[in-house]
């Protein structure tokens, strides 16, 4: 089989958990692709690759994605934060702690995911009820845990100041 | 198989007029590209046809959405989080913001776009049916110049539709004419998250007299495209809803919904189940 003809790669600048940094990608690839290869940010996690499991939550502009869904052309110009981005150097966020002493983490895969739309969910809702968690971390998928213990981090997250101490 | 990534061309026009211009000089060739919720799926399971794309995500034009005393307009590039969180739209069309609400997930909301949405297609896509009851309009633009198409009757078949291959959904357009009605929304999926729906129902009656004065009947994953159910529609406007109504319109539903079986239900699940969910939209109404 013939492979086709390539298109141009492109040069794209954007924040990456405060910092400018640049590379240099082909349109269409995905920014989990860009930010495990070239930024060598490797906590993004692969699930699914297709939108249904939240192993790739990253937040673009503030706003919940999944990296596997958003092509390298439209990360240009904005602000990504992805789990790197959220401890302060070896000092864990309220969050993190959180999943780590009410054991919501196990295997791991889902982890910064769902760490990601926990910290989402804080910033809109620092309080949220049991409804809010629920709905805020639906489209995050475990195969571990069962929930109820990533559910309890949340909580506590919030009795300890939300996303950041 | 996974897609061979670099072959695929994703440009940025630096306005909605450039876009335009791409898409009239090879009609069909480039095509639009905005969230990539359902696009990026494509690519990543080897079957996005297309190779070439115009990334519209941040024209300005597109976005947005502007109330009138007559009508709200939304701008295609209007995300579904943008939809539960306008004050009008959550006031005035709850079936849709129902429906933003009930697509995919969190993320999916950030990113989906309605005008997506309705280019997407999907017989089994969530708000289609909400826009059908709300007697949404589009407007369609191309280098040409903009035109008004009714959404209803817009869908012509499996992923069929009446836009040209140079033409860009620009904006869709509600009345405001169906405040004071009882509206009703309902998916019917796997689970409440993230499923795509085997049965999905929107509904709104206007009660006058303590007869249907009027109303819309709307479902989706029940027929090649989502649709109106007209027959439906026929047996209930100007009736008072008895036993006898109840059993008529669940008859004429038949004539409007070819349901098949597939991957997530069956056509008789399904058949069922839409008369069961217009059944109970009758049974709420306020008498």
């Amino acid at each position: 089989m013939r492979v086709p003809e390539a298109v141009a790669k492109i040069e794209i600048a954007c924040t990456v958990n405060g910092k400018p940094r640049r590379f240099r990608a082909w349109p269409m690839e995905r920014l989990l692709d860009v930010l495990r290869r070239e930024l060598k940010l490797t906590g993004t996690k692969e699930g699914c690759g297709e939108g249904e499991c939240g192993a790739c939550s990253v937040l673009l502009d503030g706003a919940l994605v999944n990296s596997c869904l958003v092509p390298a052309a439209q990360a240009g110009g904005s602000e990504i934060r992805t789990i790197e981005g959220l401890a302060d150097g070896e000092q864990l966020a309220a969050i993190q702690e959180a999943f780590v002493s009410c054991g919501g983490a196990q295997c791991g895969i889902c982890t910064p995911g769902m760490v990601m739309a926990a910290a989402a969910l804080l910033d809109r809702h620092p309080q949220p009820n049991e409804e809010q968690i629920r709905s805020g971390l639906s489209g995050n998928l475990c195969r571990c845990t069962g929930y109820m213990k990533i559910f309890e981090a949340v909580v506590r997250a919030c009795q300890a100041g939300g996303v950041r101490r | 198989m996974r897609a061979y990534v670099p072959a695929y061309e994703l440009r940025t026009p630096a306005s909605i007029e450039e876009a335009l211009a791409w898409m009239a000089r090879e009609p069909g060739v480039w095509q639009p590209f905005a969230g990539g919720t359902d696009l990026m799926v494509l690519l990543e399971a080897g079957k996005l046809a297309h190779r070439r794309f115009l990334n519209i995500e941040k024209l300005p034009e597109l976005r947005g959405v502007a109330v009138a005393s007559e009508h709200v307009t939304l701008g295609a590039l209007t995300t579904y989080t943008e939809i539960q969180r306008h004050p009008i739209l959550f006031a005035e069309f709850p079936l849709l913001c129902r429906a933003a609400e009930e697509t995919g997930s969190v993320a999916t909301q950030n990113r989906g776009t309605l005008g997506g949405n309705i280019a997407n297609a999907s017989p089994a896509a969530d708000s289609p049916p909400a826009l059908l009851v709300y007697d949404a309009e589009l407007e369609l633009v191309s280098s040409a110049g903009p035109r008004w198409e009714p959404y209803n009757g817009f869908h012509t078949g499996y992923k069929k539709m009446q836009m040209r291959p140079d033409e860009l959904i620009a904006r869709i357009h509600l009345p405001r004419t169906k405040q004071g009605w009882a509206q009703h929304y309902r998916k019917v999926g796997a689970r409440k998250a993230q499923a795509i729906s085997k049965v999905c129902f929107a509904a709104a009656a206007q009660i006058e007299r303590r007869e249907i004065h009027d109303l819309r009947l709307a479902f989706a994953s029940v027929a090649p495209t989502v649709i109106r159910a007209a027959a439906a529609e026929s047996a209930l406007r100007g009736r008072r809803v008895t036993r006898e109504v109840i059993a008529a319109a669940r008859e004429a539903l038949l004539h409007d919904i070819a349901p098949i079986d597939d991957i997530r239900s069956t056509a008789r699940y399904r058949l069922r189940v839409a008369q069961n969910l217009l059944e109970d939209f009758l049974q709420c109404l306020p008498s």
